[in-house]
């Protein structure tokens, strides 16, 4: 027996969505234990969707995430139309992508100005930050900004938008509408351009894994509400048969379920796998900023999702701009259908990554059964891994310092602890060499 | 209640600015970082000095002013809002989880051990309460910002007001008023849609009916709802079945007492017996 046991722990991590917390039992050699702990209240969506009409679950899902509500939408929507054969419009496609776009960007921009650059900056938070760099929060807040006048214009509000419906929308704009909003995007699109130069300037730790990364493929666009799931390991599957390849299993630590492939075992969902998997159906602008930057696929280190998200942003602002461009209003806002007894899945790229949704309904349209797997619950094993793996190579920092990091290793992910369902505090338990 | 003007000890003589999570979806915590004009300009008028949400550094209690989002559903929940009220000089709920125990509160309405069932392989593990229930079930509450999500200018309304001293101008009317401030076009009259905004509070701004929706109450009731009146139009004009006009109470507001009253009016059989 040598060495001294040592304790990190920091009770509630911060500047992630929901509660959760860590904890690590590692020695000079081994890192023995890593368990990210999530507690956060159960919701129970699941269970009180049953009985409800089909038609509000698109209203009621959007409830899990206050920061991606669309994404709980558009899975959601796309399920129930899966269930009823009902293949909305291209009209009404465009709109739901472009509706997205703005999600994407408000999503994005929170994390990275918010959450994630304080991190590499050495602030507590944006707001102190912006003392110093005030250029850069405020170009940050404008761009999030105008994600969110697109939200607003389409969806009606930020937060829990209320213009979707089964079958497309409530109303949908004319194109005088959009004359306004057009400029502003385009403002913050040369922002947002401005952005994932500053981003890819950062100052990364090393920290380059192995990871399976699993995203939507499609090939005529980057991926939001359509494509097979496909992985870097050759999965290729339809969204059908997500439930094949896929399990959810239980863990005593946590109010989350942890996913995991069947055939191998943790994946990655998120920023990184699209880019990684989708990099030349992104916008030749976007391309062009990449390769300037250097920053080409694969990307494998978390600490540089910030520039991923940069892109993604940008690649965002450029799909809303061709898609108002081309706009046509829809000759009817929605179609109709009468429920039947019928189930439904589909999965959407919400901005932290895959969301699958399956629903059956009863011939009054009554939910019988539902079925949510959010994308952080599929990333926290890939988590506890990256931990697990990063460790090692930086067990010559002092130990303040190394918690440090492990929280930020954290917020590489963007965990999104409400949708998984949830709690992050962070013990880090250095044992006695030799023991254990 | 306006509060005394006396303010707790803060760096710069800034009063203190808390925000507390329950169990919820982050929406109205987030509606402060979505004031992307106004949040740098808040920053300097209040210290902002718990928001685990948006940073990582913590200042110790007491707070002046505790803004407290989520219900609560756990029996750490339980424990932990008496603490926030005992670090609180003004305490204000915002949004409906915190207000009416939120969509999560259609647990209240169930059997939810066969809830836990139904979601987890292994009941227990998950520890959890019976209900879901508003903050001011718990402790004495200063102010209640109704809404899923919440009003982002309501809620600094609700602050600017504290700062100045006075009473938050927050309307308890209807949204029907906020459709003929807009002159919005009745969807129920002139479309046969039903629409909650009779019995809605106001606050969102009639964003459903001005999108050629029917309101679905995301804003909880308003004051003194003639919610019989609405029920009979409802069942008796529009044709809705009995499972619609339940549904449309309990949905986000369940337990807010005209709403709970309503659904437990007409929906007698489906009371849980337990």
């Amino acid at each position: 027996m040598s060495g001294k046991g040592k304790t990190i722990k920091v009770d509630y991590l911060a500047r992630v969505e929901g509660e959760g917390a860590l904890f690590i039992r590692y020695d000079d050699n081994h890192v023995h234990e890593v368990q990210l702990k999530i507690f956060e209240p159960p919701r129970f969506f699941e269970a009180f969707l049953r009985g409800r009409d089909y038609t509000e679950a698109p209203d009621i899902t959007a409830r899990i995430c206050g920061i991606c509500p669309v994404a709980y939408q558009m899975s959601a929507l796309h399920a129930m139309e899966d269930a009823l054969h009902l293949v909305p419009t291209s009209e009404l496609k465009a709109l739901r992508r472009l509706l997205y776009c703005g999600e994407w960007i408000e999503s994005h921009m929170l994390h990275v100005s918010m959450l994630h650059a304080p991190d590499f900056l050495g602030y507590p938070s944006a707001v102190a930050m912006a003392k110093d760099h005030p250029e850069v929060v405020q170009q940050a807040l404008e761009i999030k900004k105008a994600g969110n006048a697109l939200l607003r214009l389409l969806g009606g509000r930020e937060v829990h938008p209320i213009n979707v419906r089964i079958g497309g929308f409530y109303r949908t704009p004319t194109k005088e509408q959009f004359e306004s909003l057009r400029e502003q995007l385009s403002a913050a699109r040369d922002l947002a351009e401005r952005m994932c130069r500053w981003a890819a300037s950062l100052p990364f730790p090393e920290n380059t894994q192995k990871f399976e990364f699993v995203a939507l493929v499609n090939p005529d666009e980057y991926p939001m509400n359509e494509g097979r799931i496909q992985s870097s390991e050759g999965l290729d599957i339809s969204v059908k048969d997500y439930e094949k390849h896929f399990r959810e299993v239980q863990v005593p630590h946590s109010t989350a379920l942890h996913s995991v492939l069947i055939e191998r075992d943790s994946y990655l969902v998120g920023p990184m796998a699209r880019f990684n998997l989708n990099y030349p159906r992104l916008s030749t602008g976007v391309k062009r900023v990449a390769e300037e930057l250097g920053f080409n696929p694969p990307c494998s280190n978390p600490f540089k999702s910030i520039v991923v998200r940069c892109l993604e942003v940008l690649h965002a602002f450029d799909e809303a701009l061709r898609i108002i461009d081309n706009y046509q209003p829809p000759e009817h806002p929605y179609l109709t259908v009468e429920p039947r007894e019928a189930n439904g899945c589909a999965a959407t790229e919400a901005p932290r990554g895959l969301l699958y949704h399956r629903y059956g309904i009863n011939a009054q349209g009554k939910i019988t059964q539902a079925k949510i797997v959010a994308p952080t619950s599929q990333n926290q094993k890939t988590i506890e891994k990256d931990l697990r793996l990063m460790l090692p190579n930086f067990m010559h920092l002092p130990e303040s310092q190394l918690q440090g990091l492990c929280e930020r290793a954290i917020r590489n992910y963007d965990p999104c602890i409400s949708c998984s369902t949830h709690f992050l505090q962070l013990h880090l338990q250095h044992d006695q060499q030799g023991s254990s | 209640m306006v509060p005394h003007s006396q303010l707790i000890e803060a760096e710069e003589d800034k009063p203190k600015l808390a925000v507390w999570k329950f169990t919820s979806c982050d929406g109205c915590q987030l509606s402060l970082l979505d004031c992307e004009d106004e949040l740098l300009l808040l920053a300097r008028e209040v210290e902002i000095a718990y928001f685990m949400e948006a940073s990582s550094k913590v200042e110790e209690g007491p707070y002046d002013i505790s803004l407290v989002e989520g219900s609560i559903t756990t029996p750490n929940d339980v424990e932990r809002i008496q603490e926030v009220r005992r670090q609180s000089r003004f305490l204000v709920s915002i949004g409906a989880c915190a207000t009416a125990g939120g969509i999560q509160s259609l647990r209240n309405f169930a059997d939810v051990s066969e809830f836990i069932s139904v979601v987890y392989a292994e009941p227990d593990y998950i520890e959890t309460l019976k209900d879901s229930t508003p903050i001011s079930a718990h402790v004495p509450v200063d102010f209640e910002l109704q809404g899923c999500p919440i009003n982002k200018l309501q809620l600094l309304e609700v602050i600017s007001a504290f700062l100045n001293q006075r009473a938050p101008q927050v309307s308890a009317h209807s949204v029907c008023i906020e459709c003929k401030l807009k002159g919005n076009v009745c969807v129920w009259v002139a479309h046969g849609t039903p629409c909650m905004g009779p019995v809605t509070h106001a606050g969102c701004g009639a964003l459903c009916p001005s999108y050629n929706r029917g309101c679905y109450a995301c804003y909880g009731p308003k004051e003194n709802p003639n919610n019989e009146s609405l029920c009979h139009w409802w069942a008796e004009k529009l044709g809705a079945d009995k499972a619609t006009i339940i549904e449309n109470v309990r949905n986000y507001n369940a337990l807010a007492d005209h709403f709970k009253k309503i659904g437990e009016e007409w929906g007698k059989d489906k009371k849980r017996t337990s």
